[in-house]
C-alpha cells in the first residue's frame, strides 16, 4: 500500500503511542481524583477548579509553562534529570506529559459521573459482607463504573491525538520523536508542495476519529449490558 | 449467647432511644409503623449508622460502646443483612453473589454447607443466572443465601418481603419459616406486616416514635394489635390425628379442630382474628362452630361503643372484639369464666415447602 509514506506512518504510530501512554498513565490519577471529587470535603471546589484548568488554558501558554517547569535548567526539570535521569523536553515522554495533562479533565469528568450515579446501597451490602474499602473499590465500584472509565479513556485518547499547541511549544517538532499527526500536517503545509501530504494526513485523522467513535459505542454497549444496567 | 442493644441517637426532630435483647436461635421481630425507627436500629446493628450513644453486644462481642470509644465497622461485624431491595451485585452471577461474603468470611462454610444453603433456598437452577434475569422472589432468596453463606453471628432481615407482591410473599414465607426452624443464630426480622410477624417471630419488640412500647413473646404480645383486622390470638400448636374429617391441633391450653393442618406432629402457627371470636357465658349448644374453648376473662377495655375482651385459655392469650353493649349484657369482667367461640382459624407452616421435599 503506497497510500502513506514511511514518514507519515511514523507520525501515525507515534501519535497512537503518545495518546495511549498518556491515557494509561493519567487513568489511575483520574480515578483517584474522581473518587475524591465524588465525596464532600473542604477545598473540593478548589480541586475541581484545578482539574478543569487545562480545559480553559491556552495550550501554547500551557506548553510554555511546562517548558519553564520541566526544562533541564529549570527547577523541577533539573532535579528530575540530575537525580533520576528523567528528561521531558524534546522527548516523546514530554508529549505524553502534555497530552496527559490536557486530557485529564475528560477522564475525571467521565469517571466522576459514573461514580456519582452509582448505587451506594451496593457498597453498603458489600460492607456487611466483609469487604474492605479497597476490596469494594476493586470488586464493586470500579467494575460498575467501567462504562464511565471506558468513555473517559476514549474521549481522552481522541483529545490526545489532536493535541498540538502544548506539544509543539514544550517538546518541539522532532520527526520520529515528537512529530505527531497534527504536527506532521502543520509541517506538510509549511513545505512547498506539501498540500497533498497534508490532505492525506487530514483524511487519516478523520478516519481515525470515526473509527474511535464507532469502537467507543460498541464497547460501551457491550459493557453497559454486562454491568446489568 | 444473644444480641444486646441499647442505643440513643437524635437526628433532626427524631430521637431513637431503645434497649432490648434477642436470644440465639430465635426470631425477634421489630414491629411498628414506618418512621418508628426499625431501619435505624438495623443500620445501627450492622454498623451502617453510628449512634451518638449506646452499646451493642453481639454473641458476646462488643461492636459498639460509645462510652469506651469502640466502633467496629460493618465489614468486621459479621452481620448478615438482607435489604428490602435485595441489593445483588448486578455485574456478578448468582453464584458469585452467593460466594461474595463466603470468600471474605473468616469462618468459611465447607462445600457441604454451601450445597445445603443452596438447597434450603432452592437456588440450584439459578446459579449461573445474572441478577437482572431473576424474579423479585428469587432475588430475595439469593440475598438471603448470600447473607447466610458469610457465616454471620446474627442475621438481620430488613423488610425482605416489603417490595414483593402477595403471591411472591407467599412463595418466600415458607423458606423463612424453614430458616427460622434450623438457624442457630439470632434473627432480627423488621416488618410492618402483622401477619408476617405472627407467622415468623418468636419475640416481638413493638416500636413507635423511636421508642420500645412493648416487648415480649409473640404469643402474648400480638393479640389485640392491628387497626383494621385486629389479631385475636397467635398460638403455637402441633398437628394431631384426623377424626371425622377434622384434624386436631394441640396447643398450650387446649385443642382446636381444623380442616387441614399438615402431617401429624408438624409444628404450626395458628392465627385467629379478634372479630372471629365470640364470647358466651354458657357453653353454647347446637352451633356450627367446631371450636369452643373454656376461658377466663382477664381484662376488659372499653373504647366507645366497642370493647376488647382479653381472656386466657391455659397459657394462651386471646382477645375478642365485641360491642360495649355485649360486655354489659353478659357482665364480662376480669376473673369471669366464659366460652370463646372461634369462627375461623388460619393455620400456617404445616411443612408444605415449595420445591422438592
Amino acid at each position: 500500500m503506497r497510500f502513506l509514506t514511511p514518514d507519515e506512518i511514523e507520525a501515525l504510530l507515534l501519535s497512537l503511542k503518545i495518546a495511549s501512554v498518556a491515557v494509561a498513565v493519567a487513568m489511575p490519577f483520574a480515578i483517584a481524583t474522581a473518587l475524591l471529587l465524588s465525596r464532600n470535603f473542604p477545598g473540593k471546589t478548589l480541586l475541581d477548579g484545578i482539574v478543569q484548568l487545562p480545559l480553559v488554558l491556552p495550550p501554547v501558554a500551557m506548553g510554555f509553562l511546562l517548558l519553564v517547569i520541566f526544562g533541564t535548567r529549570g527547577g523541577l526539570g533539573g532535579f528530575l534529570k540530575d537525580h533520576f535521569g528523567i528528561v521531558f523536553v524534546f522527548r516523546w515522554t514530554g508529549a505524553v506529559l502534555a497530552s496527559a495533562i490536557f486530557t485529564f479533565p475528560f477522564q475525571v469528568r467521565s469517571i466522576r459521573l459514573a461514580l456519582e450515579a452509582r448505587d451506594s446501597g451496593l457498597d453498603e451490602a458489600a460492607r456487611t459482607l466483609g469487604a474492605s474499602w479497597l476490596d469494594r473499590l476493586v470488586n464493586i465500584t470500579l467494575p460498575l463504573a467501567l462504562p464511565g472509565l471506558i468513555a473517559g479513556a476514549i474521549t481522552a485518547f481522541a483529545g490526545a491525538l489532536g493535541e498540538f499547541g502544548a506539544i509543539i511549544t514544550f517538546v518541539s517538532n522532532i520527526p520520529g520523536e515528537t512529530r505527531t499527526l497534527p504536527l506532521a500536517i502543520y509541517t506538510a503545509l509549511q513545505t512547498p508542495g506539501g498540500e497533498a501530504e497534508a490532505a492525506r494526513l487530514s483524511a487519516l485523522s478523520i478516519i481515525l476519529a470515526f473509527l474511535f467513535l464507532w469502537g467507543a459505542q460498541t464497547i460501551m454497549r457491550h459493557t453497559t449490558e454486562k454491568a446489568g444496567r | 449467647m444473644s444480641a444486646e442493644i441499647a442505643i440513643r441517637h437524635t437526628r433532626g426532630s427524631f430521637t431513637l432511644d431503645v434497649a432490648f435483647t434477642a436470644a440465639s436461635g430465635g426470631v425477634t421481630a421489630l414491629f411498628g409503623p414506618s418512621g418508628a425507627g426499625k431501619t435505624s436500629i438495623v443500620h445501627a446493628l450492622a454498623g451502617l449508622m453510628r449512634p451518638a450513644q449506646g452499646r451493642i453486644v453481639l454473641e458476646g462481642r462488643i461492636v459498639l460502646d460509645t462510652a469506651a470509644g469502640i466502633f467496629v465497622p460493618p465489614e468486621k461485624r459479621r452481620i448478615g443483612l438482607v435489604f428490602q431491595d435485595a441489593r445483588l451485585f448486578p455485574h456478578m452471577s448468582v453464584e458469585r453473589n452467593l460466594l461474595f461474603g463466603w470468600r471474605r468470611s473468616p469462618e468459611r462454610a465447607g462445600p457441604d454447607e454451601i450445597a445445603r444453603t443452596v438447597a434450603l433456598l432452592g437456588l440450584e437452577k439459578l446459579l449461573a443466572r445474572a441478577p437482572r434475569h431473576l424474579s423479585g422472589g428469587e432475588k430475595s432468596r439469593v440475598a438471603l443465601g448470600r447473607a447466610l453463606l458469610a457465616s454471620p453471628d446474627i442475621l438481620l432481615l430488613d423488610e425482605p418481603l416489603a417490595s414483593l407482591d402477595a403471591a411472591r410473599r407467599a412463595e418466600i414465607l415458607p423458606w423463612l419459616e424453614r430458616l427460622r426452624d434450623i438457624a442457630r443464630i439470632p434473627i432480627f426480622y423488621v416488618s410492618h406486616s402483622l401477619d408476617e410477624v405472627a407467622r415468623l417471630a418468636d419475640r416481638v419488640v413493638l416500636l413507635d416514635g423511636g421508642r420500645v412500647t412493648a416487648e415480649g413473646s409473640v404469643f402474648d404480645l400480638l393479640a389485640g394489635l392491628g387497626a383494621d383486622k385486629p389479631l385475636g390470638a397467635v398460638l403455637e400448636a402441633r398437628a394431631g390425628d384426623i377424626q371425622d374429617g377434622l384434624q386436631t391441633l394441640m396447643f398450650d391450653g387446649g385443642r382446636l379442630l381444623v380442616a387441614d393442618a399438615g402431617p401429624m406432629g408438624a409444628r404450626v402457627r395458628v392465627r385467629i382474628g379478634a372479630d372471629d371470636i365470640l364470647i358466651a357465658r354458657e357453653a353454647p349448644r347446637g352451633i356450627s362452630a367446631n371450636n369452643i374453648l373454656p376461658v377466663t376473662i382477664s381484662k376488659v377495655r372499653l373504647d366507645g361503643p366497642r370493647a376488647e375482651v382479653e381472656m386466657h385459655c391455659g397459657r394462651a392469650r386471646l382477645v375478642a372484639r365485641v360491642t360495649a353493649a355485649s360486655v354489659s349484657r353478659l357482665e364480662l369482667a376480669p376473673d369471669v369464666a366464659a366460652f370463646a367461640v372461634i369462627k375461623a382459624v388460619i393455620v400456617e407452616g404445616g411443612g408444605a415447602f415449595p420445591g422438592k421435599v
